[in-house]
């Protein structure tokens, strides 16, 4: 039986990597050779996932350097020489072995005034979006994102401007720019511009390759580039 | 030096002042490089220069344009790198980049001078 | 923890380094250009002293590294220009292509010409 030697990052911020040796097998996948381990070789090993289908964005690591969504991530397509080197997410606090604390991650979603905001009530009627309109596609553009942290576990930016928002954060934000419902905007664009914001993006696209689901919140992000710049100046931010 | 920041509508007209100083800069850039290529072709001496540069005020009207977008387009690229490279932020800082961009200008008109007077 | 090479081995990574480098030398090597051009106040002898001496050959390895420093700039500035004021989804390898061969062209005809 043909095997695969993997590197496994053990403990917080400080720690080592550990060696094991699993099974390959056909049509195997980066999360299913973590389970093997914790479930076979070492109960121990901490690890984080949900759904196994890539809907709930929780089993993010970065996976021979670079941040993958782990169950939909063959070992064929990642393995370099059979070998893997599994870690944590970067730019995020690690809790034990794989498992990193979301919590600045989605603090800035909410900086970012990630939350729709609607000016409707139950009264009105539905609102009518035509799914052809621009603002429509802008938004379905990035509306897919399951808040996996492969874009700022990625993301320069993040590491050398600990206040920057990040591209998840900011991406939801221009996705709400152009959803014609939300009354926040004016608000939401203060939140989202200038050193902390969407104008500290130097376009590295980072997130753009990283992103398992084909966003490119670099794009949303010049997106906001351009509308908080048209209201700063008409004075409204 | 305090901690006090930039207010974000300032930041994002910081962001907008490079951008456009860019757009200038993009054209100013193209015809500087074509003009370097034209006049070093056999060699460059001082008469060359001074010859096309003196007493030319289109000449000079360009180089002082090209000199005003340059002021406020690296100060403000030297922000971002100073911050992020060596987590230096707040008011020493923006005061630092706007004595570059000030000394540059100061720096370059005193060049435009030297070559059209 | 933070990132490594693997991470940012990406061409848009690269097109961003060249461009905070170069950004960040041609910054450094400005004053020195006005300094240079300032020696006409004292006449055409202060600045042509100057001349003389940019013909050493270092001297003008230097000038051609600058002079590709100012078309990676320029091509590499054009190219964010357009990913951020542009719809640019589907060429955004085509501009990079651009900018680098843009940037070739520029120092070879400098060099071609010295």
């Amino acid at each position: 039986m043909s095997t695969l030697s993997v590197s496994v990052w053990r403990g917080t911020e400080s720690g080592r990597f550990q060696e094991f040796t699993v099974p390959r097998l056909a049509s195997q996948t980066v999360l299913d050779v973590v389970t093997y381990i914790q479930r076979t070789l070492d109960p121990t090993l901490a690890y984080r996932y949900a759904c196994r289908v890539g809907m709930c964005g929780s089993c993010a690591m970065t996976v021979n350097g670079r941040a993958r969504w782990t169950c939909r991530t063959h070992v064929d397509n990642v393995a370099q020489g059979e070998r893997l080197e599994i870690a944590p997410l970067r730019n995020l606090p690690v809790v034990r072995d794989l498992v990193t604390d979301m919590t600045p991650f989605f603090d800035k979603w909410a900086g970012a005034r990630g939350r729709f905001q609607g000016g409707a009530t139950r009264k009105d009627d539905f609102a009518r979006v035509a799914p052809g309109s621009p603002a429509r596609q802008l938004a379905d553009a990035g509306i897919e994102c399951i808040g996996c942290g492969a874009c700022y576990s990625s993301c320069d930016v993040v590491a050398w401007n600990p206040a920057y928002l990040g591209p998840a954060a900011l991406n939801r934000a221009w996705t709400l720019v152009n959803d014609v419902r939300d009354t926040g905007n004016r608000a939401r664009l203060a939140a989202v511009a200038g050193d902390a914001g969407c104008h500290a993006c130097h376009t590295h696209m980072s997130c753009s390759e990283r992103c398992p689901k084909q966003i490119s919140p670099t794009a949303s992000i010049a997106g906001l580039k351009r509308a908080t710049m048209e209201a700063a100046l008409k004075g409204e931010i | 030096m305090g901690d006090e920041r930039l207010s974000v509508r300032t930041q994002v007209l910081l962001w907008t002042a490079q951008r456009a100083s860019a757009v200038v800069l993009a054209v100013c850039v193209v015809v500087h490089l074509v003009t370097i290529i034209y006049a070093i072709r056999n060699g460059i001496t001082a008469a060359e220069i001074l010859g096309r540069t003196r007493g030319s005020y289109a000449w000079a009207g360009f180089y002082a344009l090209f000199v005003a977008a340059v002021a406020v387009h690296a100060p403000i690229g030297l922000r971002s790198v100073l911050a992020e490279t060596l987590n230096w932020r707040g008011a020493g800082l923006d005061l630092t980049v706007l004595a570059m961009g000030l000394a540059l200008a100061l720096l370059g008109f005193r060049a435009v001078y030297a070559v059209f007077a | 923890m933070k990132s490594d090479f693997r991470a940012r081995n990406h061409p848009a990574y690269w097109a961003f380094l060249a461009h905070r480098v170069s950004g960040v030398l041609l910054s450094l090597f400005l004053p020195l250009h006005f300094w240079a051009l300032g020696r006409a106040l004292q006449g055409e002898a202060g600045l042509d002293a100057f001349l003389r001496w940019s013909e050493q050959p270092l001297v003008k390895f230097a000038e051609t590294v600058l002079v590709l420093l100012l078309a990676a700039h320029l091509t590499g500035g054009l190219r964010l220009l357009a990913l951020e004021f542009l719809a640019w989804r589907d060429w955004q390898k085509g501009l990079l292509a651009a900018a680098a061969g843009l940037t070739l062209v520029a120092g070879l005809l400098f060099l071609l010409n010295v």
